[in-house]
């Protein structure tokens, strides 16, 4: 029940700042998220939704760096073995 | 889908066991601390791609399971009075109590419905005004935002038939007692990526100093929970006991300032029963006395009520990495997810139905 999933900001409703909120796209659902936890957060953004809630915004270079670990590390690796 | 597809990729998974197999000197043991991970792990057999000197033990980190029977009973008297309409996650749903479950408070007639998020249930007790709407509030600081929010919405519209069963739950004291108890064989930690997107990686840095255990902040895919292995597998072998972050795409090191913010004002720290494991100080969230007004127990009576656990159920042992939940002589013959015997074979989160689902077959 601790699963939390990443969704797309479509548009986003902040008339009532404790209340902002927004449709989230999650490949192709679109679902209401309150958003008052992410105020830096923008249409096209990316967000970790738990019930209901935004509680991150997702960092896209932050996710490329994880993707590229394995090489990062096989560069360490090399260099170490010269 | 973008930010989970590329996280399951068969070949990367592949080529991280290889990378974690070259790193890989001694035996070691790594607990896992969530439930989701546990479920990922087992799930897509992680845990099988390790070197056999690499153990995997499955922690505390599941909500559902955690939630001591007393709160399952008082939730079940609550949801039994007429004219309650108590409102929960659909796992809590078939936990089992002394003698029933929620879902057969249901099937009595008893109005207990599924709901998605706590806010939901705010709506409903704004639209019958006429009902007691009740919430059942578990979960880690994962979940502890949405309940805030819920909860500062009902004081601030004045919602008064609206009240919470709060049974919150914190992550970093149960790690404390995993490592201080004394059959302790973990030496290295995943915490759960999800809780520290709210919570931030602080906390951790004592007890990572304190046990000398690296702490490495874990998503829930596939490349993550390796990801996460690996870099904590480096740190044992370098022997390095630092908090490390592989969650960095979703987690700040302060967390989700927002968030805390209404946790703080919402809710304190109090001592917390864990189910099978027993009492652990400062380990749960409890309402502020400004939100007293919403506390379900005290609206209901039911504050006082205890209730001993079952003793066949050996899912205290499981939770703290102690027995492996095929290991348990009920497991899978009297404990099945049909008629489970305790809450780490309902959710699928829990420990024994991610085995008993994933692995019977294979024995
Ligand atoms: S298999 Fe059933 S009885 Fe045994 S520890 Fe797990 S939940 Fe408890």
């Amino acid at each position: 029940m601790c699963l939390a999933v990443p969704g797309k900001i479509e548009s986003i409703d902040d008339a009532d700042p404790v209340f902002r909120s927004g449709k989230v796209n999650f490949g192709g659902i679109l679902k209401e998220v309150n958003l008052a936890y992410v105020p830096e957060a923008n249409i096209g953004d990316y967000v970790l939704v738990h019930v209901g809630f935004a509680i991150s915004t997702i960092d896209e270079a932050q996710a490329q760096e994880t993707l590229s670990y394995l090489e990062e590390m096989d560069r360490l690796a090399g260099m170490e073995n010269r | 889908m973008k930010h989970i597809d590329e996280y399951r990729d068969g070949n990367a998974a592949r080529a991280y066991a290889e990378a974690i197999g070259r790193i890989t000197t001694r035996p070691w043991t790594i607990m896992e601390v969530c439930g989701g991970q546990t479920h990922s792990i087992v799930k897509f057999g992680i845990d099988e791609l390790l070197p056999r000197s690499v153990t995997l033990v499955h922690g505390p980190g599941c909500p559902v399971c955690v939630t001591p029977l007393e709160l399952i009973e008082k939730a079940i008297s609550i949801a039994s009075i007429p004219g309650v309409l108590f409102c929960s996650f659909g796992d809590m749903l078939r936990v089992p109590g002394v003698s029933r479950d929620l879902l057969s408070v249901k099937a009595a007639g008893g109005d207990v419905r599924i709901v998605y998020s706590p806010l939901d249930a705010l709506r409903l007790a704004v639209e019958q005004p006429g009902r007691e709407v009740v919430f059942f509030a578990v979960g880690f600081e994962t979940t502890a935002p949405a309940v805030a929010m819920a909860a500062h919405q009902a004081v601030r519209q004045d919602v008064r038939n609206f009240s919470l069963l709060v049974s919150h739950v914190l992550v970093p004291p149960a790690m404390e007692t995993v490592l201080s108890s004394p059959g302790n064989r973990v030496q290295g930690f995943l915490a759960a990526g999800h809780v520290c997107a709210v919570m931030g990686t602080a906390e951790y840095e004592p007890i990572a100093s304190r046990y000398h255990v690296p702490i490495v902040v874990t998503g829930f895919e596939p490349v993550d929970i390796l990801q996460g292995i690996h870099m904590c597998l480096r740190q044992l072998e370098q022997g390095r006991a630092e908090v490390e972050n592989q969650y960095a795409r979703s987690v700040r090191p302060e967390g989700n300032p927002a968030a805390q913010k209404l946790i703080r004002e919402v809710f304190q720290v109090v001592p917390r029963k864990w189910r099978g494991i027993g009492e652990i100080a400062r380990s749960g969230l409890g309402l502020r006395e400004a939100y007293a007004s919403l506390d379900a127990e005290t609206r209901f009576g039911v504050a006082g009520h205890t209730t001993e656990e079952p003793p066949e159920c050996r899912s205290g042992l499981v939770l703290q990495g102690l027995l492996k939940p095929h290991e348990c002589p009920e497991f899978g013959a009297r404990c099945t997810p049909e008629h489970p015997l305790g809450a780490t074979m309902v959710s699928s989160e829990g420990a024994c139905a991610a085995y008993y689902h994933y692995r019977r077959r294979r024995g």
